[in-house]
C-alpha cells in the first residue's frame, strides 16, 4: 500500500526520530510513505477565521497532490494532522472560503476530495491493530505507558473525528497492541501549553507541569506522544518521566530500530 | 468611534462564523480553559461582550495573546458556540493593522532555545503576527 505523506517542518529538524520511525515502521508494516513534491509548512495552528486565505494554501496544495495520485494523505505530527484536517473540512463544507482558495489555484479546482488521516488512524483502520501485533518481535512487555493525545490530534472532534474526546483509546489500543500496559489518566487530553512557551513560559510550565504529574500519579513509567510540541514543553518543563514519540516505540516493538 | 466598534462587531462576527446569541451563560467554556488564570477576560466574556458591542476592552487586552487554541471551550461548550473562533476573530483585527504584530521577529532569539521545535515557531507567528 501507499500513502502520501506530509512530514511538516519539524519532523524533517528538530523531530526527525518521529519521522525516521514512522517511515521504517510503515514498511515493516507493508506501507510505502511517499512524499508530495515541494510541500510547505503547514503553519502550526489552524486559523479558524474564514477570511484566512492565503496562510491555508500550502495544505490545500498537498491535498490536491494526494488528490491527484489517489492517495491517503498522512500526517504523523500532531499539528500538521489538526491544520490540515480542518483546512480540508473547511474546503468541505464552506462554499464562500472554497471559492476564495479556489481563486488562487485556478484553473485547478479542489473541493476537500482528499482522505485525511493521522499515522495513528492509518495504523488502526487501515492496517489493523491486530496486524500491528502479529508483527511485534520485541514486545513491551508490560511497561507501563501513559498516552498523551494533548490538544491537538482530537479536537475539534467535530472535524477531527478520530476518537471519543473526552474518553479516547486509539493509543492506549496502540500500546496495548505493543505489549504494553496502557496508564489512563486525567490530564491525557489536556493542553500542554503549546506555543505559549514564547509569550508565557510560566503557563506553559504550569500546564506541563500538571499533565506530567497527573501521568506519573497514576503510576507511568512513560509518556508517548505524537506532537514535537508536546514532547518539548513537557521535557523542558522538568517531567520525570521520560517521553517519547510514540512512533519510536513502534519501531521498536516491531524491531526496525 | 460607536460606529466603527459596530462595523468591528460584524466583522468580527462575520469572520468567526460564531453566533454569540446561542450562548446560555453557563460559563463551561471558562470552567475548562487552560488559558483562565492567564486571562483578563475569560471565554465566556468574549462572547458577551462581542454580542453587546463591548469589544474594545478585548481589542486592547493581552487575553488576546493567551489563548492556546487548544479548543477545549469549542468541544465542550453544550451550545455549540465556539468561543475560541471569537478570541480568535478579535486577534485577527488587532494584529492585521499594520504596526501591530505581537510577536516581532527580532525578539524572538531571546525567547527561544536550542530544542525548541520550529513548530512553536511558526505556530506562535502565525497567532501573533502577520
Ligand atoms: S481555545 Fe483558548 S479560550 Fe478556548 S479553552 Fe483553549 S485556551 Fe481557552
Ligand atoms: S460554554 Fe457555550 S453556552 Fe456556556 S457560556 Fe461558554 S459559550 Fe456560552
Amino acid at each position: 500500500m501507499k500513502v502520501s505523506y506530509f512530514p511538516g517542518c519539524t519532523l524533517r529538524t528538530k523531530a526527525k526520530d518521529l519521522d525516521k520511525y514512522a517511515r521504517d515502521s510503515a514498511l515493516a508494516l507493508g506501507v510505502t510513505m511517499e512524499e508530495p513534491d515541494n510541500w510547505q509548512c503547514c503553519g502550526g495552528v489552524f486559523t479558524t477565521s474564514r477570511d484566512e486565505i492565503a496562510t491555508k494554501l500550502s495544505s490545500v496544495r498537498a491535498l490536491m497532490d494526494a488528490k491527484s495520485k489517489d492517495q491517503i494523505l498522512v500526517t504523523v505530527c500532531s499539528a500538521c494532522h489538526n491544520v490540515i484536517k480542518q483546512t480540508n473540512h473547511a474546503m468541505q463544507t464552506d462554499e464562500e472560503f472554497a471559492s476564495r482558495v479556489n481563486n488562487y489555484i485556478a484553473p485547478e479546482n479542489y473541493n476537500g476530495e482528499a482522505r485525511v488521516m493521522h499515522y495513528l488512524e492509518l495504523l488502526r483502520d487501515e492496517i489493523g491493530f491486530d496486524k500491528v501485533k502479529e508483527k511485534v518481535v520485541n514486545s513491551l512487555s508490560g511497561k507501563k505507558i501513559a498516552a498523551y493525545y494533548g490538544c491537538l490530534l482530537l479536537r475539534p472532534n467535530s472535524v477531527m473525528k478520530m476518537d471519543d474526546p473526552e474518553n479516547p483509546s486509539i493509543i492506549e489500543d496502540l500500546i496495548t497492541a505493543l505489549g504494553g500496559e496502557a496508564v489512563v489518566y486525567p490530564q491525557r487530553n489536556e493542553c500542554c501549553g503549546g506555543y505559549i512557551a514564547l509569550e508565557n513560559p510560566e503557563a506553559a510550565k504550569t500546564r506541563s507541569n500538571t499533565v506530567t504529574a497527573s501521568a506519573a500519579n497514576a503510576g507511568a513509567e512513560m509518556i508517548v506522544t505524537a506532537c514535537p510540541l508536546c514532547k518539548y514543553n513537557l521535557e523542558k518543563n522538568g517531567s520525570e518521566i521520560p517521553v517519547v514519540y510514540f512512533t519510536e516505540l513502534l519501531a521498536e516493538a516491531l524491531g526496525v530500530k | 468611534m460607536k460606529k466603527e466598534l459596530e462595523a468591528i462587531q460584524s466583522e468580527v462576527i462575520r469572520r468567526s462564523g460564531v453566533n454569540p446569541k446561542k450562548c446560555m451563560r453557563c460559563g463551561k467554556c471558562s470552567g475548562t480553559c487552560p488559558a483562565y488564570d492567564q486571562m483578563e477576560y475569560h471565554p465566556h466574556q468574549f462572547v458577551y461582550m462581542v454580542e453587546s458591542g463591548d469589544i474594545e476592552p478585548l481589542l486592547k487586552s493581552d487575553s488576546l495573546y493567551q489563548c492556546l487554541t487548544c479548543f477545549a471551550c469549542v468541544d465542550r461548550c453544550p451550545r455549540g458556540v465556539e468561543p475560541a473562533k471569537l478570541v480568535e476573530a478579535v486577534r485577527l483585527q488587532v494584529v492585521r493593522r499594520q504596526g501591530n504584530n505581537h510577536l516581532k521577529t527580532d525578539s524572538i532569539p531571546a525567547l527561544i532555545d536550542e530544542d525548541m521545535p520550529q513548530q512553536a515557531l511558526v505556530s506562535a507567528l502565525r497567532k501573533y503576527s502577520k
